[in-house]
């Protein structure tokens, strides 16, 4: 009996990491067909692409390509662009949204619920909707600079950042987690004397590692990927992100190599990131699982 | 004493360029080149030459890449942010002209006599935009190809007609030799579909919309020529000579890897097949009844309505019509330039080039798109009509459909201005 459950053990753990390794390549086998493109010569990636050399630095490998997209493009530029506005962002946006949702949770303040289902309400709303209103709210714009008042914020950072630092997901993040905390921290915080400042400071926010990994992860992303909106307010080279910068490669005779170069350079913000927060991001997902 | 001199000269000269910097006045520019090295230094060549050639002006440029660039005009319109001078595609012209983007130019009209018809955006009776090229599209073969399926090699007096074009694609699919016989560039979704297959269309008779009225697409886009088009565009995919479906790595090398017969073409690729197989032929377009037909009309240089200094803007644009630029812009990107003396001047369009195929063809079978502000409505109408009567859409019910929806625009906008 013994012997037969050790078997089953056995294949049960067979198969889990059959389908584990079949999962794994499915997902990072993009990958890998966008860094071995980025090392071929456009022929022979494009006749590569019907058999499973596309995914094997095999035959005329050089990076080339590399050297071709920094040429066509001030990628450089692109990226740091992209890890200004996305990082600003993202900083922000965990400070603002965690600070608007302690008080939906702990305050007591009259409207509250109202406010915050309105907030909630606005994640059914999509961004293209609401583009153009605020592109022209954008352009007139008030801003007080190096030199002095100004008018209008296209061509900047902060049109890039400041309309999105807060958003109802965010909040919504942050509110679910914060009510699942322990009551009693908070009341023998306040019975102690702990002021609300404190108590989000010393208390709550060293407690929201996973969420606030979550959050910043999402938001990344989001950030990351814009490219509606940094196509419709900046018109200036030294302002555009690295989505805005794809569309460089798009010429008539398309350059495949180059593309997938400059992918695989523009991915690596994205996966160092990810790296960086990936435990605190999976224990955030296993603790939501387990709430239930 | 010579450093007194020397001193005396550097402040003479920089009084008199601080003079000329002041006497200039700035002049914004937007264009889609960003991404392409070539023509990025061919624009910046221009205004480097024109900033230096007088005093009155001095043009800045901001590049966008071209994927990006229309909306990137229409958000800056929207914002109120556009600049002196922009350049827009030939058959979006009307619309930023009756959308209030655009005002007409002011340059003598007697130095672009003769251009190509294709690089004179007029709307509405006034010329709104010029361009320093044209593009043309050809059906690419092989000589070799021609020899072995024994077809006639047809000319822009006598090209083929459409049984002859028919009976070339039967030759090549019983051959054997290729996996298609014709390749349209099926993979080129967006505006490739009304550029490169409305033409197919204006050959059979029909077209996208009336031209008489530019009221209306009853008649033109559902009427008997048009149905017969339709049909004959259908039975290419249900007769097993082209696919409906294709990886667009085979639209950018499927003819030099000898999968297609025959491709359908534009004068961006020539070099590259040239250089594949050198005994590459750029034919003219078949004659499917009302006279052989491609598209025309390429990039443009206009002036935004909202520029406070046309005459600086037009005078700019006057400026970069030189032969000499229409050469540089075609040895560099290989475009068609506008003139036959710029044409002269160029490697491969000059007499006995070898794109100076394209350049007759263009002159001589080049169609422009409709020439109406609803155009940006009715090329995605056309889009979809050649994709779904493709994939085996019933053509008379799609035709009647996009006539309807057409329609339905045209009302919608009063009639565009018409």
């Amino acid at each position: 009996m013994a012997s037969i459950s050790a078997d089953n053990h056995g294949l049960r753990l067979v198969v889990r990491y059959m389908v584990l390794t079949l999962v794994a390549i499915i997902f990072i086998f993009p990958l890998v067909f966008m860094v071995v493109s980025s090392l071929k010569p456009d022929q022979q990636l494009l006749a590569d692409t019907s058999s499973l050399r596309a995914f094997l630095p095999v035959g005329d490998i050089s990076v080339d390509n590399y050297y071709a997209a920094f040429k066509r493009a001030p990628v450089g530029t692109f990226v740091l662009n992209s890890v200004i506005i996305t990082g600003v962002t993202v900083v922000l946006s965990l400070f603002i949204c965690s600070m608007a949702a302690f008080s939906f949770v702990f305050l007591k303040w009259q409207g509250r619920d109202l406010i915050l289902s309105i907030i909630l309400a606005t994640l059914i709303v999509p961004f293209e909707t609401i583009a153009i209103p605020l592109l022209l709210l954008s352009s007139k714009l008030p801003w007080i600079g190096a030199h002095g008042l100004e008018w209008g914020w296209l061509n900047t950072y902060r049109v890039q950042i400041i309309p999105f630092i807060a958003d109802g997901l965010t909040i919504f993040l942050f509110v679910q987690y914060f009510k699942d905390l322990p009551g009693e921290l908070i009341e023998a915080a306040r019975v102690e004397g702990a002021t609300w400042p404190q108590i989000y400071r010393r208390i709550v926010m060293p407690l929201s590692g996973p969420v606030l990994a979550t959050a910043a992860i999402l938001k990344f992303l989001a950030m990351y990927n814009q490219y509606l909106w940094p196509l419709m307010v900046v018109q200036q080279e030294e302002y555009r992100p690295v989505m805005v910068g794809l569309q460089y490669f798009f010429q008539l005779n398309r350059a495949w190599g180059e593309i997938m170069a400059y992918l695989s350079l523009i991915t690596v913000p994205v996966l160092a990131f990810y790296l960086v927060l990936q435990r605190a991001f999976i224990a955030s997902i296993a603790s939501t699982g387990v709430k239930g | 004493m010579k450093y007194a001199l020397l001193s005396t000269g550097a402040l003479i000269a920089s009084v008199a360029y601080g003079t000329m910097a002041v006497a200039q006045t700035d002049l914004t520019m937007w264009y889609h080149g960003a991404g392409n090295e070539v023509e990025s230094n061919i624009i910046n060549q221009i205004i480097t030459d024109f900033n230096a050639s007088q005093t009155d002006w001095k043009v800045s440029l901001q590049s966008f890449p071209q994927a990006a660039y229309n909306d990137s005009v229409t958000a800056g319109a929207l914002a109120g942010n556009l600049p002196d001078i922009l350049d827009v595609d030939g058959p979006n012209m009307p619309n930023w002209a009756w959308a209030g983007y655009m005002q007409p130019l002011q340059i003598d009209e007697s130095i672009i006599a003769d251009f190509l018809p294709g690089t004179k955006g007029v709307w509405d009776g006034k010329l709104y935009s010029i361009g320093l090229w044209d593009a043309a599209i050809a059906l690419v073969t092989r000589q070799s190809y021609l020899d072995e399926l024994g077809l006639r090699t047809p000319t822009l007096d006598q090209p083929w007609t459409k049984d002859e074009f028919m009976a070339a694609l039967d030759a090549a699919k019983a051959s054997g030799k290729f996996e298609y016989a014709f390749d349209p560039g099926m993979a080129w979704t967006g505006e490739w579909y009304p550029y490169a297959f409305s033409p197919f269309l204006q050959s059979f008779g029909g077209d996208i919309i009336d031209r008489s009225t530019y009221m209306t697409a009853e008649g033109a886009l559902n009427g008997e020529a048009a149905n017969a088009w339709g049909e004959w565009w259908q039975g290419l995919f249900t007769g097993g000579y082209a696919q409906v479906t294709q990886d667009p790595a085979d639209r950018d090398g499927g003819f030099a890897a000898g999968k297609y017969a025959f491709s359908w073409n534009g004068n961006w690729a020539a070099l590259g097949a040239l250089k594949t197989f050198p005994d590459t032929l750029f034919l003219p377009a078949p004659d499917f009844g009302n006279g052989p037909k491609i598209g025309a009309a390429s990039w443009q240089f206009g002036v935004s309505a909202s520029s406070q200094h046309p005459d600086g803007a037009s005078a700019f644009i006057q400026f970069a019509l030189q032969d000499k630029y229409l050469a540089a812009f075609s040895n560099g990107i290989g475009l068609i330039p506008a003139t036959p003396s710029a044409a002269a001047m160029t490697d491969n369009y000059k007499e006995g080039g070898p794109m100076a195929v394209f350049f007759e063809l263009s002159a001589a079978q080049g169609m422009l798109r409709p020439v109406t502000p609803g155009y940006i409505v009715e090329s995605k109408v056309f889009e979809k009509v050649a994709a779904d009567i493709a994939n085996g859409a019933n053509v008379a019910d799609t035709l009647d459909a996009a006539v309807d929806e057409i329609d339905a625009d045209i009302a919608k906008n009063n009639g565009y201005g018409h």
